[in-house]
């Protein structure tokens, strides 16, 4: 199923015709306000084709929206994203979301869920994907019988077959349990090893941020707070001295605020626990 | 008891059970067939009042062998059917068409929810005015009770499509027709048919009342003729006639929901 192909950010250059599935993605002084409240101002990152981007923050802090800005979900009021060219190829980049619920169809079986959107023509191919994330024989199944970790990798597959050039992630794996999260990590890790498409992530967990991603970055009041490559050689073991170092590092500075206010708390309840 | 094997303890165990569940739905109106069949025999009820039993039965068999009776509930059925495929076409097309357009929502819904308030059968009046006391005032009585219902369930059910499914669709490529046929329609159909099946119970209520009003034939005439020579028994057959029709009636729309709400686990094992 893998092909020995990896598309780190160093690599890119070197690699580039290897990994021509991914598109790279420019996102150029885009602010984003709702109801005169600004989630995004003057933002602006740029990704490499091929690269695995995470982009962690604080719930409400503007990521699962600056990722729908990019499949075109949410207008900026100003600024631009665009995606590069697809090498080899004229036509528009595919780009494909996976959320954090996985909105299957309850109505469609699910290789028909997985074929939304495509010709009938594509079967073959859509049982293919199926059995790469483990599921053929449950192909004419309802979406309700499925457990929400099977439901998630349905919609992992119906993304998959149509062989994009970026693939966005909002969350995908928030509400799975650890250890199907961690079985989904290592399906999504191969993958994209494998296709060499662009991928951005949205996740509030930083272990996995460090686990999957090139660069993680951190967002905050609406801008980039932190911007930082992963200089871990894959495959990453999470117990490692270099992964819990980082991991430290990038928790750290999320949660310095959360830290702060810590402190006076633990100050004041001091002081009344000395009055008491 | 727990020597033998679980399995077989289990089995031992439910067939009463089930057989127990079966049979309770059943046990109050058997009660009350047999206190009634009692009570006319004793002397109690009289027939002028309310036949026995027997003699509502007596009456049935007489009636279906000389086909009088099919030709009525043939009538009668027909009826309903046209009424309530005019009506609930209408209900159905309309709903839709507001509930996907804003504009068409601004244009009629407000005018639908004026004329919604009237109930059909206030219109009988203006209706033998207009289409005498034939076919079409019946079928127009039946058309106009049942349209609302439908449409009403169906404009809801267009907007409470969920909204993420929608956005994935798009996200998809999915517009036009294809969002329509493989989310929205979907999507909606649990409320549409909420309003079928509610539509079709009134379908027999309105038919009653025009039936009893004006007819020369259809099972509300025959109830009507029979007052008038004093035939309780056929009175009776006449209304249980409604309430036999009324519940397959429902089973239909049952088994529609069965089989068009497979997917939903709420219908699987809904009875």
């Amino acid at each position: 199923m893998t092909l020995p192909i990896t598309c780190n950010s160093k690599e890119i250059v070197a690699e580039k015709k290897r990994c021509s599935r991914g598109v790279s993605v420019g996102i150029k002084s885009v602010s984003i306000a709702f109801g005169g409240r600004t989630v995004l101002e003057n933002f602006d990152i740029e990704i490499a084709a091929g690269e695995f981007v995470a982009i962690v923050g604080r719930s409400g802090c503007g990521k699962s929206t600056l990722l729908r800005s990019v499949v075109g979900l949410e207008t900026p009021q100003s600024g631009t994203i665009a995606l590069g060219e697809v090498a080899g190829s004229k036509g528009k980049p595919d780009v494909r979301v996976m959320f954090q619920d996985s909105r299957l169809l309850p109505w469609r079986r699910i290789l028909p869920n997985v074929m939304l959107g495509l010709e009938p023509a594509l079967i073959p191919q859509a049982r293919k994907v199926l059995a790469q994330v483990g599921l053929a024989e449950r192909a004419n199944d309802w979406p309700a019988t499925l457990s929400g970790g099977q439901r998630q990798r349905v919609a992992l597959a119906r993304a998959l077959v149509h062989d994009p050039n970026l693939l966005l992630l909002d969350e995908p794996l928030g509400s799975l349990d650890a250890l199907t999260r961690i079985e989904m990590q290592q399906l999504i890790k191969d993958v994209w090893r494998s296709r060499g498409f662009t991928a951005m992530l949205v996740t509030h967990d930083v272990a996995e941020a460090v686990s999957l991603a090139d660069r993680v970055i951190l967002i905050e009041g609406g801008r980039v707070a932190l911007d930082e490559l992963v200089n871990i050689p894959r495959p990453r073991t999470r117990g490692s001295a270099r992964f819990a170092a980082l991991e430290e590092r990038i928790l750290g500075r999320v949660l310095q605020r959360r830290a702060l206010v810590e402190e006076q708390w633990q100050t004041i309840s001091g002081r009344t626990e000395g009055r008491w | 008891m727990y020597r033998h094997r679980p399995g077989s303890t289990i089995r031992t165990q439910l067939r009463p059970r089930t057989l127990v569940k079966r049979a309770l739905p059943w046990v109050v109106p058997i009660l009350l067939l047999v206190g009634w069949q009692w009570a006319s025999s004793a002397g109690i009820l009289p027939s002028r009042f309310l036949p026995a039993p027997r003699a509502v039965l007596r009456s049935f068999f007489e009636l279906s062998a000389s086909g009088e009776l099919w030709l009525h509930v043939r009538v009668s059925t027909m009826r309903a059917l046209a009424g309530f495929a005019v009506g609930g076409g209408l209900g159905l097309l309309l709903g839709l068409f507001t509930g996907s357009l804003h504009w068409a929502e601004t244009l009629l819904d407000t005018t639908i929810q004026m004329v919604r308030n009237i109930p059909p059968l206030a219109l009988i009046p203006l209706v033998i005015l207009w289409f005498g006391i034939d076919e079409s005032a019946k079928l127009f009585l039946v058309a106009l009770g049942v349209f609302f219902p439908v449409y009403v369930n169906t404009f809801h059910g267009i907007r409470s499509v969920d909204r993420g499914l929608l956005e994935m669709g798009r996200t998809y490529g999915l517009s036009g027709w294809p969002l329509y046929r493989e989310i929205i329609l979907p999507g909606a159909l649990p409320s549409i048919l909420v309003g079928v099946r509610f539509s079709l119970g009134l379908m027999w209520v309105i038919l009653i009342v025009a039936e009893t009003i004006s007819a020369r034939s259809g099972i509300g005439y025959m109830t009507m003729n029979a007052r008038e020579f004093m035939q309780t028994d056929v009175m009776v057959v006449g209304i249980l006639l409604y309430a036999i029709l009324g519940k397959l009636a429902d089973l239909l729309a049952k088994g529609l929901e069965r089989y068009w709400l497979r997917w939903n686990p709420a219908y699987q094992a809904a009875r």
